[in-house]
């Protein structure tokens, strides 16, 4: 097949997808304009466009701000939770000690340590905001990975024993491949959650150059067409954040069953 | 020295709970290098749990199990064992020839050498073109070759296979019967073999075991006198059928017993 025969393809599947963003749009334009909604209420997508035009440069630095420090938060909690789940694999102590802690600490909304990290790290210190990221990031990549890790089977562990394969080997060449798709579902949400951690946290407080103040100084000036354009790029920069995961989930685990035929 | 001698040998699972199950009782079998013993009997006479002990997968409760002179345990560490389960439990992230090859890599074979022996044994179990499948890609016959093959790259002297063709349709099942055979007659590998088909423990076997229902002991050995090497034409010797016949009336025996 052609490249353009592809292309046209590939449009006509995601033609339904592209029909309700065009037609979502255009109804929220018509209300606005009908109805005589008013700015703080809900601007325009025509509004919002217009605000991106003129505020470009301010939004592209806040944005990037906030992007970099979500991406090193989700870098260095990932980090952590994939050493903390490989030790808590291979030894059993690590496993019956911290586990139950993880999993009580998952079910809690960590993202109220916000404006806790303030007071630990200076209002101004990018690494408030990197630490709330990563202990966001932390938990559900962790325990995730270990459920990947202790979840191969019973017939596999009897293969590498088989092959006098000592624990070490078998954490490598078995468990951590195995555990390879439950990684990436748990980075996928973490990315999610990455990007939310760090703008909550620029709710507190902090460089005037990221998304959440620009949000909470805007809106707080009643300039709504800039706070929504910031909403508008968080949500493009969240996006963003995911495909990258997904781009890297497919080169590395391409045998995997989710991502074969995709 | 015996490829394989057992003595007495006992497994009982939880014992002393409510949930006691004797397993194995007084097993005594010898087996020499280059034999090929099938171990026939009902579902649940304990017939995989003597595989798994001569494995050192379990250890017996008591008695002794010795292969080629040395305890399970020191055997299982010398690699002396290559494993065939009835899934062909190949790893999903390797391609085939990866797969093949992953007994020498946790060996430390350098990457030449064992590519060129995993390659070999592709080639043995006639599956060469497919080296760089994924095991998906391939079907449940397939799949299992590859499992024999990589049970048999490191050239472990006793193969032991729980039941390996037991997943696959019967002229598929045929199909890998000879080629295990074939693949045996030129790696000269000792066989362990637990089945519940009597026409495959027949076809390829040199002695068939055949256990009782729990506790599994074993109640009769039938030698299997078919002329070597085995083909089709085997499948419809008189004596072939006979021999069906003698192990049919063994596992007989012990059901109504």
């Amino acid at each position: 097949m052609t490249y353009r025969a592809e292309f046209l393809r590939r449009l006509y599947f995601r033609l339904p997808a592209i029909g309700i963003f065009v037609g979502g749009l255009i109804v929220w334009e018509g209300l606005v304009r009908a109805f005589d909604i008013k700015g703080f209420i809900l601007p325009a997508p025509t509004a919002i466009a217009t605000t991106f035009a003129t505020e470009t440069a301010d939004l592209l630095t806040a944005g990037v701000g906030t992007f970099s420090t979500a991406l090193a938060g989700l870098l260095l909690g990932g980090l952590l939770a994939v050493l903390t789940a490989l030790a808590a694999a291979r030894w059993r102590f690590v496993r019956d000690g911290a586990l139950p802690f993880a999993i009580a600490a998952n079910s809690t909304p960590i993202i109220v340590l916000a404006p806790i990290a303030n007071s630990w790290f200076g209002l101004r210190s990018p690494f408030g905001s990197i630490f709330v990221v990563a202990i966001l990031v932390f938990f559900p990549v962790m325990i995730n990975l270990v459920r990947g890790l202790l979840s191969v089977d019973a017939s596999e562990i009897e293969l590498m024993d088989s092959y006098a394969a000592g624990r070490r080997t078998t954490l490598w060449k078995l468990q951590f491949p195995h555990s390879t798709p439950y990684l990436f579902s748990a980075l996928k949400v973490a990315a999610a959650l990455s990007l939310i951690g760090a703008i909550v946290k620029e709710f507190f407080g902090g460089s005037q150059e990221r998304l959440g103040q620009y949000i909470t100084t805007k809106a707080g000036l009643l300039q709504f067409e800039e706070a929504w354009a910031a909403i508008v790029l968080a949500s493009l920069f969240g996006i963003a954040l995911y495909n990258i995961v997904v781009l890297i989930e497919r080169r590395v685990i391409p045998w995997h069953v989710s991502v074969r035929n995709a | 020295m015996s490829a394989l001698s057992l003595r007495g040998v006992e497994k009982v699972f939880n014992p002393g709970s409510d949930q006691e199950v004797r397993a194995v009782h007084g097993v005594d079998l010898s087996v020499e290098r280059g034999e090929f013993i099938s171990v026939i009997g009902p579902s649940g006479c304990g017939k995989s749990t003597l595989l798994r002990l001569i494995g050192d997968l379990t250890p017996p409760s008591s008695g002794t199990v010795l292969v080629n002179g040395k305890t399970p345990a020191k055997a299982r560490l010398d690699r002396d064992y290559g494993m065939v389960f009835q899934s062909a439990t190949l790893l999903e992230w390797r391609r085939v020839q990866a797969n093949v090859e992953l007994p020498l890599e946790i060996m430390g074979m350098d990457a030449a050498e064992r590519s060129r022996q995993a390659a070999a044994m592709l080639e043995l179990v006639q599956l060469d073109r497919f080296a760089n499948h994924y095991p998906w890609q391939l079907s449940g016959g397939m799949q299992q070759r590859v499992a024999i093959a990589r049970a048999l790259v490191f050239k472990p002297s006793i193969l032991l296979m729980d039941e390996p063709f037991g997943a696959l349709d019967e002229m598929t099942r045929e199909r890998m019967q000879s080629e295990l055979l074939r693949i045996r007659a030129e790696t000269g590998t000792t066989v362990v073999f637990v089945t519940h088909s009597i026409p495959e423990a027949v076809f390829l076997s040199t002695r068939v075991v055949i256990m009782s229902p729990r506790p599994g002991t074993i109640t009769e050995v039938v030698d299997i006198d078919l002329p070597e090497p085995r083909s089709d034409e085997t499948r419809e010797d008189q004596h072939f059928f006979e021999l069906l016949t003698g192990v049919r009336e063994g596992l007989r025996a012990v059901e109504d017993s």
